[in-house]
């Protein structure tokens, strides 16, 4: 038994230590929104929050993880940088199929949580390990942006 | 298009619950007989406006762009429409270009354009009758605005879910009047996509994202080698591990059915299989491109003959000649292809994201025996499409694993099995010639393309649906077809836009043995745009004319051409010097309906790596529904085409695929996307497609450039290390 603490809720769950996170995740505990792309940490769908920064949950273990804060993209939006990304993702319509865009904004609101005001370097840097196979690239770069630069709530 | 006065048939009937349930039924697109509905929209008495969506939504914006086209002649917000996944139905929902329920083919604005505008139209009309008689005044009186019809003179108004059980008793208007283009009030504006919170807050559900109650996960190893078969697996280790259920073995591989996909994995881990490798074993991509070679030596069968191009040759001051190459290409979408199945002995669901919900249904009734109308097609949001998801090859996978299976079962393709077992965007090999005369002009003109026919392929597989498919193609191409003539194969270079007075194009079939092969965005467009674009370009560059310039002195009967390669050059400031290293490439498509050009600006730096910085994308696809999609789809498009040029190639040895994941099937990340800059010409021509031409033309645009900045030409795709 393994207990892990998810968006702020504790879930005990039977499985086995080695067991990544993101099928503990999506399979048992059914969270969907974190995404299974590559299954090696080379696409960035699987990204979630650990203690605040970013993770590919396919190559982390769950036994790695227990003790600590878990944020998925489901409850990103009750912190300040994941919120203001959401909306500006909405604003400027970045989203094309959807599928990697889990991870896109999970990367996203933990840069702006430790870099409030990137560079392009600091996107390219933070963002480089989030496949788009639609293409999304330049909107999310002006979406992070435009982020950096909202009040948000 | 069509004119307005042509006759529409509406049928009217009560849905559940007392709602105006209204099934369009209209002629497919320039065809007499018979008639076959194109859309299925619900009001309720709550004035609740259902789109019973035939199209699916994989980025490509339909989701928004499908209700905007309703909203606009039905007089509501589009926030009013609320979407449904349409049922698997030919007979009501075929795409009217291709006679099958689909989604692809840069199709579903050009198809629906009308159907659904006038689906909207005459709801309209029946609601504002609806209301004239409760009010007792003359129609013309009243006007439907934002879900209401009001009566003019004295104010009043209704909504229409208060007219819904009145306008459902009415004999359905014979002749509606759509809105002259200068009304439009939503087509036209940048619509806010309609799918975009769910895909946001992460609650969107993809087809990998269904949970069903009992519900197993299972994942899968196919034989590597294609064609290979399944001698032995043993499963002892594998049903050892926790978590794991079953082990399933099928003709060509095995699956691991588990609690969940971590044990699943694991299981398949543990199992030791044996396989029979069969015919291919030695296969690899040398011999596939030694076949196309020779088959390219051959005569084909005619696809364009128009003047006497060999004689115009014999007769050429100068002939310039080169081969074109372009490889195996995976779809890769970011969802690993998954289908989710129940099989019961008296029905079968199915849960996924397929652009073929009839081609599903038919491909489960088949394999299990359930009949049709009992395979129940649940389809979902794809996590991209591309082609990748025109295809029931996994959908037949598992249904076979399910037919084992006593629960639920859901099959997830891992990124490497997606990968190795996908069907690929063929491989190309293209002979193609030009005669110049003593300007430097094309006088003559030859291409013969040889390559797998995936036509042929589909064509084969679409009885009993073959009739229908039939009269959406139209003579012309079937005429093509029974020539034997892969019409997609040819589509970019039979006709290409510019004045060639003598042109001969061919085409040469020649299957891969044992490799798959589909559709893949661009379909036929996106090889053959490479390889003529790229080609005029030789052109220009052996008649010393700048590549713009030399294109416009061909395009004297093409303005829309013109004018999107002139707004292109003029945006990307063509001709204005540019530092050491880099160079500009110009490609111009016409295609899927609609004009494009671009400017690509590259840069190739010492070590031979080819930085694409920024492109300049001219638009023109006739009337424009989402302006915001339109660009988002060209962004899209560039940024995928991009990836292929540059890195994109599947290649096999020993039978197997030698690809498997994002290390070695490399994509395009954030820090190498280039700039896109997408200009929009404003037009009332019919809408074209815009899902895949951005895609096409680019490839070219940056083989292009590399030539201005190296002098070195690329003619066999992708780029990779080529310049090093």
């Amino acid at each position: 038994m393994v207990t892990l603490t998810v968006n702020g809720k504790a879930h005990t769950v039977d499985v086995p230590p080695d067991m990544p996170l993101l099928w503990v995740l999506r399979d048992v505990i059914g969270l969907t929104g974190t995404k299974f792309g590559c299954g090696v940490a080379l696409c960035g769908a699987c990204t979630v929050h650990l203690d605040g920064r970013p993770i590919r949950s396919c190559v982390t273990p769950v036994a790695a993880v227990v003790g600590k804060t878990i944020t998925t993209i489901e409850a990103v939006a009750a912190t300040p940088s994941g919120r203001k990304v959401q909306q500006a993702w909405l604003d400027l319509e970045v989203v094309q199929c959807g599928y990697c865009q889990s991870g896109q904004i999970m990367a996203a609101a933990a840069l702006l949580a430790t870099k409030p005001h990137p560079t392009d370097a600091d996107i390219d840097a933070a963002m480089a390990g989030n496949i788009c196979r639609c293409g999304t690239y330049p909107r999310i770069r002006a979406a992070i942006k435009q982020a950096a630069l909202s009040k948000g709530a | 298009m069509h004119p307005v006065s042509r006759r529409t048939f509406l049928e009217t009937s009560a849905a559940v619950g007392g709602g105006l349930l209204l099934g369009f039924t209209l002629p497919p697109l320039q065809r007499n007989e018979p008639f076959a509905p194109n859309a299925f929209v619900r009001i309720d008495r709550d004035g609740r406006v259902t789109l019973i969506m035939h199209k699916v939504e994989m980025g490509q914006g339909t989701y928004t762009s499908m209700p905007m086209l309703l909203a606009e002649e039905l007089d509501v917000e589009l926030s009013q429409v609320h979407l449904e996944h349409a049922p698997p139905d030919d007979a009501r929902y075929a795409e009217p270009l291709f006679g099958v329920q689909e989604t692809g083919g840069s199709t579903s604005v050009r198809g629906n354009w009308e159907p659904l505008r006038r689906a909207g139209a005459t709801a309209r009309a029946l609601l504002v009758t609806a209301a004239a008689q409760t009010w007792k005044v003359d129609p013309s009186s009243c006007h439907a605005a934002q879900g209401q019809v009001i009566h003019g003179p004295t104010g009043r108004s209704l909504g229409y879910g208060a007219l819904v059980a009145q306008a459902a008793a009415l004999p359905v208007p014979g002749h509606v009047t759509l809105k002259d283009p200068k009304d439009f009030q939503l087509i036209g504006t940048p619509a806010k996509r309609l799918d975009a919170p769910e895909k946001v807050n992460g609650t969107a559900q993809f087809g990998i994202d269904v949970t069903v109650p009992g519900m197993k996960v299972a994942t899968l190893a196919a034989c590597p080698v294609f064609g290979g078969k399944l001698a032995s697996v043993d499963a002892t280790k594998a049903k050892a591990i926790k978590g794991v259920q079953q082990v399933v073995r099928l003709d060509d591989a095995v699956a691991v059915v588990a609690d969940h996909m971590w044990a699943a994995k694991q299981g398949l881990a543990a199992l030791d299989i044996r396989w029979d490798e069969g015919p291919n074993a030695k296969l690899s991509t040398a011999d596939i491109v030694r076949q196309l070679a020779a088959a390219s030596e051959q005569p084909g069968v005619v696809a364009r003959n128009e003047g006497n191009a060999p004689k115009a040759m014999a007769g050429a001051a100068r002939k310039v000649e080169a081969v074109y190459e372009v490889p195996f290409l995976a779809h890769a979408t970011m969802e690993p292809v998954n289908c989710t199945v129940h099989v019961r002995p008296d029905g079968c669901d199915i849960w996924v994201g397929t652009q073929v919900p009839t081609f599903t249904q038919t491909a489960a009734a088949k394999l299990t025996g359930v009949p049709r109308d009992k395979v129940y097609v649940h389809n979902h949001l794809l996590g991209g499409g591309f082609g990748r998801r025109l295809e029931v090859d996994f959908i037949i996978r598992a249904v076979q694993i399910a037919q084992q299976v006593a629960s639920p079962v859901k099959v997830v393709w891992t990124r490497e099995e997606d990968i190795q077992h996908d069907m690929y965007r063929p491989y190309y090999y293209d002979r193609i010639a030009a005669g110049l005369d003593e300007h430097g002009m094309p006088i003559a003109w030859t291409h013969r393309i040889a390559g797998s026919s995936i036509m042929g392929r589909v064509i084969n597989q679409l009885f009993p649906k073959t009739l229908r498919v039939m009269r959406a193609a139209g003579l012309h191409q079937l005429a093509a077809m029974v020539r034997g003539l892969d019409v997609d194969a040819v589509e970019g270079a039979a006709e290409p836009p510019y004045a060639l007075p003598n042109i001969r194009v061919e085409y040469v079939r020649q299957e891969p043995p044992g490799v798959p092969t589909a559709f893949w965005r661009g379909v036929g467009p996106t090889h053959n745009i490479f390889v003529v674009e790229s080609f005029m370009s030789e052109l220009a560059a052996a008649a010393r004319r700048d590549p713009v310039e030399y294109r416009l002195a061909l395009l004297g009967e093409s303005p829309r051409a013109r004018a999107v390669l002139e707004l292109a050059a003029q945006q990307a400031s063509w001709g204005q010097p540019l530092p050491a290293g880099h160079g500009r490439g110009v490609s111009l498509l016409h295609a899927f309906g609609s004009y494009i050009a671009q400017v690509a600006e590259v840069s190739v730096s010492k070590a031979g790596d080819v930085r694409v910085h920024r492109v300049v994308c001219a638009v023109d696809c006739g009337t424009i529904v989402n302006p915001d999609t339109v660009k988002a789809q060209m962004e899209s498009g560039i940024i995928f085409g991009i990836t292929a040029a540059l890195f994109g190639e599947i290649t096999i040895k020993d039978g197997r695929v030698e690809q498997s994941n994002f290390n070695n099937y490399r994509m395009l990340r954030i820090n190498e996307a280039p700039l896109v800059d997408v200009h929009l010409i404003k037009s009332t021509e019919a809408p074209g497609g815009i899902g895949e031409p951005g895609t096409s033309a680019v490839m070219p645009a940056v083989a292009n450039a590399i030539f201005e900045a190296t002098g070195r030409r690329i003619r066999k795709l992708p780029v990779k290390d080529q310049l090093r």
